[in-house]
């Protein structure tokens, strides 16, 4: 099945999915919503504090002057949050469905997707704010640029969703693999420049093997339209845009391939 | 007319798990993943069935009919030969499969048509329809954890039954609710068939099975016995599942393994002396012989009286009261006291079983027994079968 006929068959079904997901999300919770918000602004705090005042990064200037390290940070740490979260999350649906998926037949990809569908909605609400912020710090450019963050944002999700069905689909079999992916993303966002900026001298050493990393590429296309507002380069974008698509062309092989016997696996 | 579902050469094989290792390491030390033992659950299946049909599968525990459904239903893929649907599909395998717990009846009833296929706009036309099937009323707007097992299961049917399908797969979801949402759900049955929509049943309830489907088929132990008209198959089923089918000494149809038997029974008068005067609205006693050659663990003593024409005015059992024993041994008797005799004036008959405690498995059955005459007693009433006894009162209203 294409992914458009995939889609289109499934489309009511990712749409109800995707709510239940965001209804239940906070469901007997106080605060509710307020957490989607309250999760970035404490990781916010907690790395200004750590990374801006007791270590001194200094991020280099943005547009109009813009020197500031929270919002430098949020630019790239607000994506990276929205991948890995849509990777747990996607990891963790198959098995936490297991009851669905051994009673009812639908297009098991709906579940990961879905699952990046509902952290996408709270990363849209939180993206929305941070360009509030920035449009607040006199960064107009980042409102103008809104069509080119969401470009961004798509990608974003098609890498995390590409990612998200090669690891729920191994997870299945291996339940490891959602251990292992902890570590794994906590490595990545460390050999990401997402917390320091990439013209750090120490980093500076190692920028031809932090290149190889897609996610490098991905922060500075977010940085540089919502930073310091100008076009990534092709080559960056490109470089993100082909790593999300060889991702989504490898999570839907592997998950295809492991979708007919995960009735009985789980 | 066409083939709507059809299976052609169909081979499922399960693994009997001894040993899953679910993690990497135990993978990697012992160099696979799973050690089992491989059986074939499905072993080339092959049937049709034509638009519009009612179909059944049957067949005992393990033999393969409901993995055979869950194939037409795509949740489990064969290894061999291939399976073919047409139309819109709905199934009833587990009812409120799907639901969320901590979100309302109204929220599940969307996501749970979505997953069956519903479009938004056709579910908010049957919106209304869904809710009073399932009689939730009120408590649609409640989270689905606050609501009975009932409930539950009725809003699950309720919307699988709504989809709408040209096919429906049903697994032995009639064993559910109460006796009056049974019927609704027959009903419903019957309504689809005569709209032309094919449902496939799988079904331990032989008699529904006969009712409701033009056409069955009985599985073995994984492979097709015979497909046909359901008197034909449910007898030919009937007579190899119930070993020793016989007729007893006098002319009674009688079955059962044999572990336990039912030696006798005798209707007992006030001072326990046998007796075949039976008086409507006056005590009587029930007493059951039996034997066993070994111990019974939990057995079932289960009674019905009948009209002639087959009617089941009452089919009480020791289990309905909570009165099983751990362990049965021997030979002794069952009392069952009636302080009145509800049953109106003429003849009945009496069927007496023997089972183990889920009631599938029958030690000892006796068809119609015995047939024993009622006759006018304390009782005034005269019409129907059985004296319910209600005390009358007319009030009129004061002007």
């Amino acid at each position: 099945m294409s992914l458009v006929a995939a889609y289109r068959s499934s489309r009511e079904l990712f749409v109800n999915l995707t709510l239940r997901e965001l209804r239940s999300k906070y469901k007997r919770s106080f605060l509710g919503w307020a957490w989607s918000m309250l999760n970035p602004l404490a990781t916010m705090f907690v790395y200004t504090i750590v990374f801006s005042l007791f270590f001194r990064a200094a991020p280099p200037p943005g547009v109009h002057g813009l020197n500031e390290y929270s919002l430098f940070l949020m630019c790239a740490l607000l994506p990276w949050n929205f991948f890995q979260i849509s990777i747990m999350g996607s990891i963790g649906s198959l098995v936490g469905n297991a009851g669905l998926i051994q009673k009812t037949y639908f297009e098991r990809k709906l579940l990961p997707a879905s699952n990046v569908g509902a952290n996408l909605v709270s990363h849209l609400i939180e993206m929305g704010l941070l360009v509030a912020v920035l449009a607040g710090f006199g960064d107009w450019e980042a409102v103008t640029f809104i069509p080119v963050v969401l470009v961004l944002i798509a990608v974003m999700a098609v890498f995390a969703f590409g990612m998200g069905m090669l690891f729920s689909a191994l997870n299945v079999y291996f339940r490891d693999v959602q251990h292992f992916m902890n570590i794994v993303l906590l490595v990545w966002l460390y050999l990401t420049p997402v917390i320091y900026p990439i013209t750090t001298p120490g980093v500076q050493r190692f920028l031809p093997l932090l290149k190889l990393n897609p996610m490098t590429e991905m922060t500075e296309c977010f940085r540089s339209v919502l930073y310091y507002g100008r076009f990534p380069t092709p080559a960056q974008f490109g470089y993100f845009l082909a790593a999300a698509l060889v991702a989504l062309a490898v999570g839907w092989a592997v998950f295809s391939h492991f979708q007919d016997d995960m009735a009985e696996e789980l | 007319m066409s083939a709507v579902v059809e299976a052609d050469g169909v081979w499922k094989r399960f693994r009997l798990v001894h040993e899953r290792n679910h993690s990497l390491k135990a993978t990697v030390l012992r160099g696979r993943r799973v050690v089992a033992e491989e059986f074939w659950a499905l072993k080339d299946v092959s049937f049709d069935v034509k638009q519009g049909e009612t179909f059944g599968l049957i067949g005992e525990n393990g033999s393969g009919k409901s993995t055979m459904l869950k194939c037409l239903t795509r949740i489990l893929t064969p290894n061999k030969g291939s399976v073919r649907v047409e139309g819109k599909v709905s199934a009833l395998l587990e009812l409120g499969a799907g639901f969320h717990p901590e979100l309302s009846g109204r929220e599940n009833v969307f996501l749970n048509g979505a997953i069956l296929g519903l479009t938004q706009n056709e579910l908010k036309k049957r919106f209304d329809d869904i809710v009073d099937f399932a009689g939730i009323g009120p408590f649609i707007d409640e989270p689905v954890k606050n609501y009975s097992s009932g409930m539950y299961v009725r809003l699950g049917f309720s919307v699988a039954i709504n989809v709408d399908p040209d096919v429906l797969f049903v697994d032995e979801v009639l064993a559910v609710g109460d006796e009056a949402f049974q019927r609704k759900c027959i009903e419903r049955f019957n309504e689809l068939s005569r709209a032309g929509k094919t449902v496939v049943l799988v079904s331990h309830g032989l008699s529904v099975v006969e009712a409701l489907c033009d056409r069955v088929v009985w599985f073995s132990h994984g492979q097709v016995q015979r497909v046909g008209p359901p008197r034909e198959v449910i007898e030919a089923y009937t007579d190899t599942v119930e070993v020793d089918r016989h007729v007893d000494e006098f002319g009674h149809p009688r079955w059962g393994s044999g572990e336990g038997r039912i030696t006798g029974v005798m209707w007992l008068d006030e001072r326990g002396q046998p007796t075949s005067r039976l008086y409507s609205g006056r005590p009587a006693r029930l007493r059951l012989l039996f034997e066993t050659s070994e111990p019974l663990e939990h057995p079932v003593f289960a009674v019905s009286i009948t009209t002639p024409e087959g009617f089941e005015v009452s089919g009480p059992s020791s289990r309905d009261v909570g009165c099983v024993p751990e362990k049965l041994n021997g030979a002794g008797h069952v009392d069952v006291t009636f302080d009145r005799l509800r049953l109106l004036p003429g003849s009945y008959q009496l069927t007496l079983a023997l089972t183990d405690f889920s009631r599938n498995h029958a030690f000892d059955v006796r068809k119609d027994l015995i047939t024993f005459d009622v006759e006018r007693g304390d009782s005034r009433e005269t019409s129907g079968v059985a004296a319910l006894d209600g005390q009358w009162e007319i009030v009129r209203a004061d002007t």
